[in-house]
């Protein structure tokens, strides 16, 4: 067993911290108080290749490994979560979900560009009445000849206004038996006529992001347009979560590490009784607390990363690092901000920030509450993954650097 | 162009260093790259995207300095290499130009030798110059921007920035150059270079490769002290209007020779 990171990871690291801590950390405060998304941030990270990080080179990607996807999201994290939540979508929820689904074709078509920042992609599989409960989705896609026509809305999607491509998952067959075989993925070009996307404003987090709705009214696509076959969205839409939860997993852990970080500095600097307030053991105990959760949120996501490398399924293993980073990240800004005291409570300093930051991926990509059915179910027996017909390729070196 | 770039590894800035026994300590914090001589390697690759050639990175240390190195080839170097002897345990500037004067030679046919202002650690700033005097190369120091460069002619033009402003140098090649601030940011390792300085081989070469005898060092650091702590201590100065509140500041300030 050996838990060291590469050089090459830990130079991976380096350079995206340099990034974020040069050119995002110094202005995305104001960001987060306009509630918009800062213009240099999505062509910047493609300029460096963030976008394209763990895609083989030959088709567009920088040719790294999963871990250095968990990583990278981490890194990006510590800056602000809506940096981590472009690599959640445009990487996990939909580039590698062609590098796992797609025909020689599409990855041509789509994930080339997609992994060379020169267009960016999202996934819609929410709709304003269908969360958790995913196979009670409404919208459809009808066969018609050699397209299909696409008709519903899909909300709560990240880089909905931003992106080029969507990756949405429809209703093909009203009659199937079990809903969740009448779904079907594709991939819609958001410029194609009656596809519109809108952002939500007045949300309580991720405020520097870019949050939003695609409506499809009569969207012409053509069959090659599908991701997998018919019947296989849900599938394919549960694949796609155990790669997107991987970078959820993966940012919660580090902004469990920029709640630790701005509280271990406040309790060096803010004196109350003439000395340092890191001398008090309550607030030793709520730094000791954030030490336990960021360790074992971070070997929790490294591992799934590893089992991704070696090309095992790890939807359990994936859901758990989930689960538990997010939780954690939560309780460790709540901390944060006590420890911060008057302060915190201020956008003065950062912690306030993560908080609100944090609450949405508890509930996004699996709530905890589905994360902890899921748990429960393996481990009682009610749930086993079955095979996939196309399973994530495992990385190897050799074929993807080329 | 056959261009030579010049790094050293030491403590990250961030660390937090403390003195015992006379010697200095950075506890476990990293070492990093010369933050003055990311710029002297953003200049050396702009000279060579801008005219054609080769970017080699050159170091003096142990096993640890190909850190250095390595951030040097992700940035973009084409090839880098690592200078280590025991015979240089404690090299000065002064040693460090003449070692690094033979590498220059042993490189054969640089062009520009280009270096960082300054080292963080030792902040001598004459490696440059020293190196540039046992070439007999021309010196052109804290250099801001460089307006010309004819690699036929062998000329160069340069702006340095000094205090009173900038000031136009025209220089001949090969020549030695310092990179000042202005220059312009450095460029972030890119990931295509992450990996060929993680697959990088860096040659060592000893002085004797060099061909040179340990130099002498002439200047040594037989002991580092802290500055001593500063006493500060507030006083608020109250009265009844402004005048007399800056009367008794006044005052104290004379009495405490301030003024």
């Amino acid at each position: 067993m050996d838990f060291q990171l590469s050089e090459e990871h830990r130079m991976v690291q380096n350079m995206v911290r340099e990034f974020t801590q040069k050119e995002v950390i110094p202005v995305i405060k104001e960001w987060d108080r306009k509630q918009e998304m800062a213009p240099f941030i999505l062509p910047r990270m493609a300029e460096l290749g963030i976008l394209g990080i763990n895609i083989p080179v030959r088709y567009g990607g920088q040719g790294f490994d999963y871990i250095s996807l968990g990583l990278v999201s981490e890194e990006l994290e510590v800056a602000d979560t809506t940096l981590r939540v472009v690599m959640s979508v445009h990487m996990g929820l939909n580039s590698m979900a062609l590098l796992q689904w797609g025909t020689e074709e599409q990855k041509q078509k789509f994930l080339v560009p997609q992994a060379k920042g020169e267009k960016y992609a999202c996934f819609g599989l929410t709709e304003p009445g269908a969360g958790s409960d995913v196979a009670g989705m409404k919208g459809t896609a009808k066969r018609m000849g050699d397209e299909y026509v696409l008709n519903g809305e899909k909300m709560w999607i990240s880089l909905a206004s931003k992106a080029h491509h969507a990756l949405v998952v429809m209703r093909t067959n009203p009659d199937a038996a079990d809903p969740h075989e009448g779904l079907t993925a594709f991939i819609l070009e958001l410029d194609r006529k009656g596809a519109k996307t809108g952002d939500i404003h007045g949300k309580m987090g991720v405020r520097a992001g870019s949050t939003g709705w695609i409506s499809m009214q009569d969207v012409h696509i053509p069959v090659e347009n599908r991701l997998g076959e018919e019947g296989e969205g849900f599938k394919i839409a549960m694949s796609c979560l155990d790669n997107g939860r991987y970078t959820v997993a993966a940012g919660a852990t580090g902004l469990i590490r920029a709640s630790l970080e701005a509280s271990i500095k406040y309790s060096h600097d803010r004196k109350a009784f003439s000395r340092e307030i890191g001398q008090f053991q309550l607030i030793q105990q709520k730094i000791a607390y954030m030490v336990q959760s960021y360790e074992a949120a971070r070997l929790l996501y490294l591992r799934a990363g590893w089992m991704k490398n070696q090309g095992v399924r790890n939807t359990r293993e994936t859901s758990l690092a989930k689960w538990f980073a997010t939780d954690a990240s939560f309780e460790a800004a709540s901390e944060a901000i006590q420890v911060h005291g008057a302060y915190g409570y201020s956008d003065e300093y950062d912690v306030e920030r993560y908080l609100r930051n944090s609450k949405g991926a508890v509930i996004y990509e699996g709530t905890s509450e589905i994360h902890q059915l899921m748990q429960a179910g393996y481990a009682l027996g009610y749930r086993e993954d079955a095979k996939l017909r196309c399973e994530l390729p495992a990385y190897d070196a050799e074929y993807w650097q080329k | 162009m056959k261009i030579a770039v010049f790094v050293k590894q030491v403590p990250d800035s961030a660390a937090k260093m403390t003195v015992a026994d006379g010697k200095p300590n950075w506890g476990d914090a990293p070492l990093v790259i010369n933050p003055w001589d990311e710029y002297a390697v953003e200049a050396a690759l702009q000279l060579a995207e801008k005219h054609g050639g080769e970017v080699t990175a050159v170091t003096v240390g142990g096993e640890g300095a190909k850190e250095a190195l390595k951030h040097a080839l992700a940035m973009g170097c084409s090839q880098a290499v690592l200078i280590s002897d025991p015979a240089l345990s404690a090299p000065d500037s002064s040693a460090i130009a003449h070692v690094l004067a033979a590498a220059v030679k042993k490189l054969d046919g640089v062009d520009l030798a280009i270096f960082g202002k300054q080292a963080i650690d030792s902040d001598t700033g004459i490696t440059a110059a020293m190196t540039a005097r046992i070439l007999g190369w021309p010196a052109l120091t804290l250099v801001a921007a460089i307006q010309q460069l004819d690699p036929a002619a062998k000329t160069v033009r340069v702006e340095r920035g000094i205090e009173e402003g900038r000031q136009i140098v025209d220089g001949k090649l090969p020549a030695v150059f310092s990179i000042a601030k202005d220059f312009g940011e450095p460029r972030y390792p890119s990931f295509m270079g992450i990996r060929k300085a993680s697959k990088a081989e860096i040659p060592i070469w000893a002085l004797a490769d060099l061909g040179i005898a340990a130099p002498q060092s002439k200047v040594s650091w037989p002991e580092i002290s802290a500055p001593p702590q500063r006493e500060v201590s507030n006083e608020m100065i109250t009265g009844g209007s402004a005048d007399e509140i800056a009367a008794k500041l006044a005052d104290k300030l004379i009495a405490e020779g301030v003024l």
